[in-house]
């Protein structure tokens, strides 16, 4: 089968999952600095899937494409590690404060620039949780999309088929290529890193982050291009910045509200038959059962 | 219809239209989806404060019969779209469809439910639209805002009300210069009310020949599995849910029980759906189903902030846990710190000994 060109969306998000007490400001934001930012995690999901399809059809390259600040570097070497070919970091102050109709367009003008078969995203990310990138990607590409997939059950040059994760059940549709996918968490697991490949990749840098290294580093750099983590701002990906960054976002986050309960007055009961008999009795004189 | 122009507004020029509040009707085996009469309820609400009217979309093959449901909860006028191809959702046709629509029509509001039809299809609109879209919203209302740096004051804007940063935080969104204002809302949050007389309301079709391409039909299902929900706790008027705390899927039999006798249902949360205690039907919470019922009896519940993000409104809590520091303690009305496996078959007895 021949080669295809794959990219992978991906995002570093803090990890919402883990979420302590110092996670949230006294004002109600979140502090970032108390949660880890990783690989979001149906991100990783997505990246199975690409290089599933690279075991498949060899030869196939696939790159991994993340907007954010330059530490989501970061995950372009863990998917180097986990066997991507290529990373791109999206980054510029111009991109901050994007919503999803703002993201998508900068991704999209940054797809654009390169070829491609297939894109494949996560579903949804954990920390805007919208799952809208996806699909407005794919809108913006003109190209159709598959969202919710659990599998890959055949691929050729020319179309997919792909399972549907669905609320109830599942669907199985057949789409030409290019297309956008979005991977649902049931997919399968990412394989993990590979030792060669980190060994490998442990040194790849984006201009950033060699701005501050030693000369001999340089020089690594230079006999092995490899290792460089292309970092692509505004002015790269052709666009426009009223489309992007605040003014390209018609969405205005008005207020947050940090998630405290409000505690209600309890009645405290023992668990005696006394106590359980009275709120028993309370409870069908006020109706609240039959 | 007034449309005023915003001149000086960065995204692009866009005409914002004083326009009707728009429902996007979704069909689930072969009948109107719940979170689609959920939302005409709300959305008849919001219409009704900014002195507008209702619409809805239809989209299906052979779902006419289905617009006096609509009328009952109030639409005024249903585009209903009938065609072949269009029996089960599919991405590209829907989307042009209702683009149309709504360009045709210039609805300030637009709401889908957040399913995965609505949130394959509402991302893809708003893309083409350039137009704000909110993701899976608790809660929607209409509020006014000043905006500070230009020194503008916008009247009657969507309040979008969301969970996001994976339950933590609730944030109102609000779009405020482009139209329509478009929302997904999560199934189950908000109130199923018909009205209390019904009303006439207008059909108009769409005919979709010079609308649809060829190419909007590239991709194509092959099959679909798709099983009707079997059981539905988000009636349900009492509930007795289950947690990690309960051990067991033997001991759930008795949370059946209590559940049986008061003529409730039972819920749980993730750590006992994983634990393969009950089934994923039955899970309450952030990525569960969020309920309200009158009666909400936690057992063994520690009550992490995603489960309780679904079932926060119940008009009354009873937290039944060995730990008298659980957070679900903190939102009960009623603590009860013990085992309950001892709770509960005391309230299942002199429930018997007190009721009729
Ligand atoms: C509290 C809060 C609420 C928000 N609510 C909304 C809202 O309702 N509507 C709205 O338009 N915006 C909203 N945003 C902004 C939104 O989070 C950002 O636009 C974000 O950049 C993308 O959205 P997401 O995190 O929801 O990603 P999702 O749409 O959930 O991401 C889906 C997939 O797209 C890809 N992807 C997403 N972002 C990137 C990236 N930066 N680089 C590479 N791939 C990526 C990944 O494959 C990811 O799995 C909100 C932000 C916050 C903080
Ligand atoms: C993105 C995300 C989404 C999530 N969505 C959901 C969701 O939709 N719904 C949901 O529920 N969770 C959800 N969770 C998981 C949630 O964070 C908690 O892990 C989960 O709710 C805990 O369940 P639990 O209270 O049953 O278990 P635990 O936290 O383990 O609590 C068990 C409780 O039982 C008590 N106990 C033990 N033995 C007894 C006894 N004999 N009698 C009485 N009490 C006893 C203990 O004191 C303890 O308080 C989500 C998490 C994430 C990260």
């Amino acid at each position: 089968m021949k080669p295809l060109k794959i990219i992978v969306l991906a995002k570093q998000v803090p990890d919402t999952r883990n979420v302590g007490k110092d996670a949230m400001k006294a004002d109600g934001t979140v502090n970032r600095a108390a949660l880890e930012a990783i690989f979001n995690p149906e991100d990783l999901n997505a990246l199975e899937q690409a290089l599933r399809i690279k075991d498949q059809a060899e030869g196939s390259q696939v790159t991994l494409l993340t907007m954010g600040p330059g530490r989501a570097a970061e995950i372009i070497r863990e998917g180097l590690y986990r066997g991507a070919d290529h990373g791109f970091l999206l980054t510029d102050r111009k991109f901050a404060g994007s919503d999803t109709l703002a993201t998508s367009y900068s991704i999209a003008r940054a797809v654009s620039q390169n070829e491609y078969d297939i894109i494949i995203a996560g579903r949804q990310a954990i920390d805007g949780d919208t799952a809208q990138v996806g699909p407005q990607v794919a809108e913006k590409l003109n190209i159709p999309q598959v969202t919710y997939v659990e599998a890959i059950e055949e691929i050729t040059e020319f179309y997919i088929i792909a399972r549907r994760r669905l609320d109830n059940g599942i669907e199985r549709v057949k789409s030409p290529l290019p297309v956008l996918i979005t991977v649902h968490g049931s997919a399968p697991p990412c394989r993990p890193r590979i030792a060669r490949r980190v060994m490998k990749y442990k040194h790849a840098r984006t201009l950033t982050e060699l701005q501050d290294a030693s000369e001999d580093y340089i020089r690594l750099f230079q006999d092995r291009p490899y290792l460089k983590i292309d970092e692509w701002s505004v002015a790269d990906i052709k666009a426009d910045e009223d489309a992007l960054g605040l003014s390209g976002s018609p969405t205005k986050v008005k207020k947050i509200e940090n998630v405290v309960f409000k505690a209600k007055e309890s009645r405290i009961l023992e668990n005696s038959d006394q106590d359980i008999e009275s709120l028993i009795k309370e409870l069908i004189d006020n109706h609240t059962i039959g | 219809m007034i449309t005023i122009r915003l001149v000086d507004s960065k995204l692009h020029k866009i005409f914002i239209a004083v326009n009707n509040v728009f429902v996007y009707c979704e069909v689930q085996n072969n009948r109107l989806a719940d979170v689609s009469l959920e939302l005409l309820t709300k959305g008849r609400k919001l219409a009704g404060e900014l002195h507008v009217g209702l619409e809805a979309i239809l989209i299906g093959k052979g779902v006419s019969d289905m617009a006096k449901e609509l009328f009952d909860y109030g639409v005024r006028t249903l585009h209903l779209v009938e065609d072949e191809r269009l029996a089960f959702y599919r991405t590209l046709p829907y989307a042009r469809l209702v683009k149309h629509l709504f360009e045709r029509e210039k609805p300030q509001i637009g709401l889908f439910g957040a399913t995965p039809v609505g949130r394959d299809l509402a991302p893809r609109i708003a893309s083409s639209l350039k137009c704000g879209l909110t993701a899976d919203c608790t809660g929607l209302e209409i509020g006014d805002h000043h905006d500070k740096k230009s020194d503008t004051t916008y009247t009657n804007l969507l309040y979008q009300i969301r969970p996001a940063f994976g339950g933590n935080i609730i944030a109102t969104i609000i779009n405020p210069d482009t139209r329509p204002q478009l929302a997904t809302v999560r199934e189950g949050v908000m109130k199923k009310e018909p009205l209390m007389e019904s009303m006439a309301g207008e059909i108009k079709t769409l005919d979709v020949n010079g609308i649809l391409q060829k190419e909007d039909f590239v991709v194509e299902i092959i099959d679909r599995h798709v099983e009707e929900k079997r059981i539905n706790i988000k009636n349900a008027p009492i509930i007795v849910a289950g947690g990690y705390g309960v051990g067991s899927k033997e001991n759930f039999k008795l949370l059946f029980e209590l559940a049986d006798v008061l003529g409730g249902e039972v819920g749980g949360t993730r750590a006992a759906v994983d634990a393969g205690y009950i089934e994923h039907d039955r899970q309450i919470g952030q990525t569960g189903v969020t309920v309200r019922p009158r009666l909400y009896i936690a057992c063994g519940i520690s009550g992490q902030i995603q489960h309780r993000a679904g079932m926060m409104e119940s008009s009354m809590i009873i937290a039944i846990n060995t730990d008298r520091n659980a957070p679900i303690n903190s939102i009960a009305d009623y603590v009860i710190t013990g085992d309950f496996a001892e709770v509960v078959p005391r309230l299942i007895k002199y429930y018997r000994k007190n009721s009729k």
